[in-house]
């Protein structure tokens, strides 16, 4: 639980874990008649940590953050959100240690931010509910905007105004719903710094997104979701799992004969031509880059670049999507 | 976690709020009162007739003020869980420790509280104008009969059915316009059993009154426990049953 986390009082009857996980998720399955939302999904997501929930439209990421944020229940599964299991009588008790923030934010546009926080701090029955407004205004940079109506708020300080509302329990497991939805790229940053402050200071994150970037660039791991959890991982792990390490060589003018200059070097485990050059399939870049590079020379090739290949978050999930693509048309 | 009142306060006090900057609200809580209140009072100060026919007149003139309990609060109910799904409020809100029963709990007393304290204010307001400008005997015969513990004890009885209809009917709306007009529609049975009363056809005594509002209470407890039980999460938001 984070820093200064609101005691919900006595939890034995709970059955709350004292384990190291903020999610513990196992086996969830949700189904909305012959549909499938999420199938046989688990996970588990470390206190502090943030955890991405990549997946396209309709790969079932909201419907989990629904399930775990004790909205809708699941078919089958079980999981234990913040220490406590999930179940329709924990359903209070788990929303009280946790929050979320929808794709929409969600706030009362007749009403100003200090009244919908008000409201929210009431549903929280927090102590000393001015002086936590006041730290999560602070901590979105709102503090000046507090007496405006949310409705006049641009779309990007209505976000924050939502993360604001999203802090004030100080929770156990922040839910951000795809944050950066529909804003323009400088809300989109501001919103980003804010999470980066956040994970700063230890709060537990579970992002979901379709933003690749975004991903890569908040997230300590990532899952990459489409009805069932198809990877699981730190980015750079993944990458390493879909492909193999190579080095991308730019050259001038194409090679002769480049099976002769690259087919014999003993770091070279493969390559193939591509528009600009060659893509070197290598067992260890830093040891194969200089034997390439002297093979290049000693073949009078006009070297522009030679670099180690870098897959992005987003060719793993593209991988990933094309493959399900792939197996659905057969 | 057991029940709490805070959480039915921070709803309630958000609603009261939120209507207090809604021009739609605030132009329905006005414009109903003002409208039946000018009809009864001017029926009845022009009133030019005697004995069973101006016990009629009066049973009509209050029955026009036992409207406000109704239209009211219908409006402002049927609004309440449909009004919060088109502004994406309700997911946020449901997602919060919130119990149901403190949900609606909190909608109730947002919509009841003004609604009684505008009812019974037209009706004193009613009152105040028959004893300052009617005929004595109308007066006389407004406060001889039960006429007066009628509107006291009906007024929260009906504002209260009202409620907890437009509220079921907002629960399984997906358009407020559509909710708000059937919700009116829906909560305006037990005025005809008044209607019948105030004409004369059904003849009124104490223990009658007094026995229809303990059935009207009964319902409206009984319509209070539908209602929660009616009250799906993962319906309201997913439009599907858990």
């Amino acid at each position: 639980m984070a820093a200064g986390a609101q005691p919900i009082g006595d939890t034995s009857t709970l059955g709350v874990s004292n384990g190291e996980s903020a999610l513990v998720v196992e086996h969830l399955t949700k189904r909305f008649g012959d549909r499938v939302a999420f199938d046989d999904v688990s996970f588990e997501v470390g206190y502090g940590e943030v955890f991405g929930f990549l997946g396209p439209n309709g790969a079932g990421k909201t419907t989990t953050v629904r399930t775990l944020g004790t909205l809708i229940a699941p078919t089958s599964g079980s999981a234990i959100v913040a220490g406590i299991p999930l179940s329709a009588k924990n359903g209070s008790a788990i929303r009280s240690r946790i929050s979320t923030m929808p794709e929409t934010p969600g706030l009362y546009l007749r009403l100003t931010v200090m009244e919908n926080l008000e409201c929210f701090a009431g549903l929280y029955e927090l102590d000393d509910a001015r002086g936590r407004i006041q730290r999560a205004l602070r901590a979105v940079n709102l503090e000046d905007r507090a007496r405006d109506l949310c409705g006049t708020l641009s779309k990007g300080l209505r976000q924050r105004v939502a993360l604001a509302r999203a802090l004030l329990n100080d929770p156990a497991v922040l839910f951000l719903d795809e944050p950066t939805s529909g804003l323009d790229p400088v809300a989109t940053r501001e919103v980003h710094d804010l999470i980066v402050s956040l994970r700063e200071r230890g709060v537990t994150i579970f992002l979901t997104t379709h933003r690749l970037e975004e991903a890569e660039r908040l997230c300590h791991r990532v899952a990459i979701l489409n009805t069932t959890l198809r990877l699981i991982g730190l980015p750079e792990e993944l990458r390493q799992r879909l492909f193999r390490r190579s080095l991308d060589v730019r050259v001038r003018v194409p090679l002769a004969d480049p099976k002769s200059v690259l087919g014999s070097l003993p770091q070279v485990e493969g390559w193939e031509q591509t528009p600009s050059g060659y893509t070197v399939i290598v067992s260890d870049p830093d040891l194969a880059a200089p034997e390439v590079a002297r093979a290049l020379v000693g073949a009078n090739a006009d070297i522009l670049s030679i670099a180690e290949s870098h897959h992005s978050l987003e060719d793993v999930y593209l991988q990933q999507i094309d493959e399900d693509v792939e197996a659905k048309s057969q | 976690m057991s029940f709490s009142w805070t959480r039915v306060g921070a709803i309630c006090l958000k609603e009261v709020r939120d209507y207090r900057r809604n021009r739609f609200v605030i132009g329905t809580m006005a414009m109903v009162p003002v409208l039946f209140i000018i009809l009864p009072t001017i029926q009845l100060l022009a009133a030019n007739v005697t004995g069973k026919a101006l016990g009629v007149r009066i049973g009509l003139s209050l029955l026009y003020l036992l409207v406000i309990p109704v239209m009211v609060p219908s409006v402002v109910s049927a609004y309440s869980v449909v009004g919060e799904r088109e502004q994406g409020t309700l997911e946020p809100i449901l997602m919060t420790p919130i119990r149901r029963e403190e949900f609606l709990i909190g909608k109730a007393l947002a919509a009841f509280i003004p609604t009684v304290v505008i009812a019974y204010g037209v009706f004193g307001i009613f009152l105040g104008a028959a004893s300052l400008f009617a005929e004595p005997v109308i007066v006389s015969a407004i406060y001889s009969g039960s006429h007066v513990l009628v509107q006291l004890v009906f007024t929260p009885l009906l504002a209260g059915w009202a409620i907890w209809v437009g509220i079921a009917v907002s629960a399984r709306s997906t358009d407020v316009r559509a909710a708000q007009q059937l919700s009116v529609l829906a909560g305006v049975p037990p005025l005809v059993l008044l209607a019948l009363m105030s004409l004369n056809v059904i003849q009124v005594s104490t223990d009658l009154a007094l026995g229809l509002a303990a059935g009207l209470l009964a319902v409206d407890l009984l319509a209070w426990r539908i209602v929660a039980a009616m009250f799906d999460r993962e319906r309201l938001v997913t439009g599907t049953r858990g």
